[in-house]
């Protein structure tokens, strides 16, 4: 298997319960291939959030194995978990910005994070700005942005980095048609890029604009997967000269 | 918005670097810990100075009054009639002048005692009226040990029958167990304070990490370590500190000198022997110091602390 076809999450026989309640994940088990588009779907209170937060490390399993770029992230020291939540961009439900900063810095942020340079900074956040079509509102606080706004800086934030997998909450709950479809376009550019992309929604309508995606069921905290191919799926030539 | 995203980077390099510097700074609100921090720091550190300036000059007494002290001893004469007193005093002087151990004695002139005496008696006193005992004060090479005293004593008392023998630092035993009270005060106020300012630290600390959970919890989950996220507290607090320090620090040795300046004015010898040197300034000046490292310490640890609750 050549390097590009490493899987880029596995998830076997996962299992989370918070607290001493019931499990709302069972047996969860799949494969994230790079380059792959998929939708999680299921009705509220399926478990999509609770899947999303296990990749985003921010919860762990009560059972089962998680594996991240190669790395069983569940036995991981803590300290080392930051460098994997690096790779990743996350689109928030509520998209949790910085209600303190400007859209400017609520972008910069992941690069900052991360350590690049200051003089590095201005141009690719500019360049997200405008493309997000915010330019002009770069010193604008969250709270003086429209909802539509905050989640276009939401989004700029998430990919600004280029992450190896970008998950998205729910993105297109806070906007209108036109909008969503936009949102999808920018997401699938990026999957072109090589970027793996999870996108959580219940608007079944949405699964139809990207043919390429997979879809991820989720029922009552169990993953439908009849045929085997989010396990198993059947290998796919990644988008070359994504770097 | 257009459909494709701008060329972007290449990957990052995604090390666990450093975030710092002001742009790190702005992760809290400007004056989120701000409010009455530095001014209980201040307050703490201003007493802090006073009681370790406090503690050092009453060391400085006590070690000063017993050196002087422990080699002393004096000798008094109690004989109401002048002419014997005068006689057995120069008896004494001669015969102590034959002792290796004593180095010097004096006797103290009649005028220097009614000076001794005036706060008491008043100015005039007339020697035979009040009968005054004769003070030889006596001066050992080392220490006026029990056994020095005791064979002084046997001496003087065959020429003088009147006459008593007393170690200086016996007086003053009493004395000397005050100021190490005193001490010891000093010490148990300046450890007590430093509890104190810590415990301030941590609850604002506290206070600040929770009105700002929501944006450590997103720092943390765009990849932010938790060194990253407590050096930003730690920052603000060390500044905090500092200013709070500064002025603590000016407060208390405004009221170190004033208080220095009030027991000189005393002109007292025993007082005056309780100066700072300037060692002790280094110690007193050092107070703010080890307050902003103290406190620097407590938000990271505190912060560091509730961080690890997290994954």
């Amino acid at each position: 298997m050549s390097k590009g076809d490493e899987e880029v999450v596995t998830f076997d026989n996962v299992g989370l319960r918070y607290g001493t309640g019931k499990e709302v994940l069972s047996d969860v088990s799949f494969t994230l291939w790079p380059g792959s588009f998929y939708f999680l779907t299921g009705a509220s209170g399926a478990g999509k959030t609770s899947l999303l937060k296990l990749l985003y490390l921010a919860q762990r399993p009560s059972r089962g194995v998680i594996r991240m770029f190669g790395t069983d992230v569940i036995t991981l020291p803590r300290a080392s978990l930051p460098n994997y939540r690096r790779r990743l961009g996350v689109v928030f439900q509520d998209f949790r910005l910085v209600p303190h900063m400007s859209a400017y810095d609520n972008i910069a942020l992941p690069l900052r994070v991360s350590g690049v340079p200051e003089a590095e900074v201005t141009k690719p956040v500019t360049d997200m700005l405008e493309w997000v079509g915010l330019a002009h509102r770069a010193e604008a606080r969250p709270a003086t942005l429209s909802g539509g706004e905050q989640q276009r800086v939401a989004i700029a934030r998430a990919v600004i980095g280029r992450p190896d997998v970008l998950l998205a909450d729910e993105p297109t709950g806070n906007v209108d048609p036109d909008m969503a479809v936009k949102l999808l376009r920018l997401f699938e550019a990026l999957n072109r890029l090589g970027t793996t992309v999870v996108v959580a929604t219940h608007d079944l309508h949405l699964l139809q604009k990207v043919p390429q995606s997979m879809i991820m069921r989720l029922d009552k905290g169990r993953l439908s997967d009849p045929t085997g191919m989010l396990r198993n799926p059947p290998r796919r030539q990644t988008s070359e000269g994504a770097d | 918005m257009s459909e494709t995203p701008p060329t972007l980077r290449g990957r990052l390099k995604r090390g666990l670097v450093p975030f710092r510097g002001d742009r790190a700074n702005q992760l809290l609100p400007q004056g989120s810990l701000a409010g009455p921090v530095p001014w209980v720091i201040a307050i703490m550190v201003a007493l802090t100075v006073i009681a370790t300036a406090a503690g050092l000059a009453l060391s400085n007494l006590a070690s000063g009054a017993r050196d002087e002290l422990s080699g002393g001893a004096t000798v008094q004469i109690i004989q109401a009639d002048p002419g014997e007193r005068t006689r057995q005093a120069q008896r004494v002087e001669e015969a102590l002048a034959n002792f290796p151990e004593v180095a010097t004695l004096r006797q103290i002139p009649d005028d220097e005692l009614e000076q001794l005496l005036e706060p008491w008696l008043g100015a005039g006193v007339d020697s035979e009226a009040v009968p005054v005992p004769a003070l030889i004060d006596v001066r050992f090479r080392g220490e006026a040990t029990p056994d020095n005293l005791r064979r002084i004593r046997a001496a003087i008392l065959q020429v003088a029958p009147d006459a008593r023998v007393d170690a200086q630092s016996t007086w003053l035993r009493p004395v000397f167990s005050a100021i190490a009270s005193l001490q010891y005060l000093a010490i148990a106020l300046v450890v007590l304070l430093a509890i104190t300012s810590t415990a301030a630290v941590f609850l604002a600390a506290r206070s600040a990490l929770g009105s700002n959970r929501e944006t450590i919890e997103i720092v943390h989950l765009l990849g932010g370590t938790d060194t990253q996220i407590a050096r930003v507290f730690q920052r603000t607090v060390g500044f905090d500190a500092t200013l709070g320090g500064i002025v603590g620090l000016v407060l208390g040795m405004g009221a170190v000198l004033f208080l220095g300046q009030r027991f000189a004015a005393l002109d007292n010898g025993m007082v005056g022997g309780g100066g700072l040197g300037w060692l002790d300034w280094i110690a007193v000046a050092s107070v703010p110091l080890i307050t902003v490292a103290l406190a620097m310490l407590t938000a990271r640890v505190t912060v560091v602390a509730a961080l690890r609750r997290m994954l």
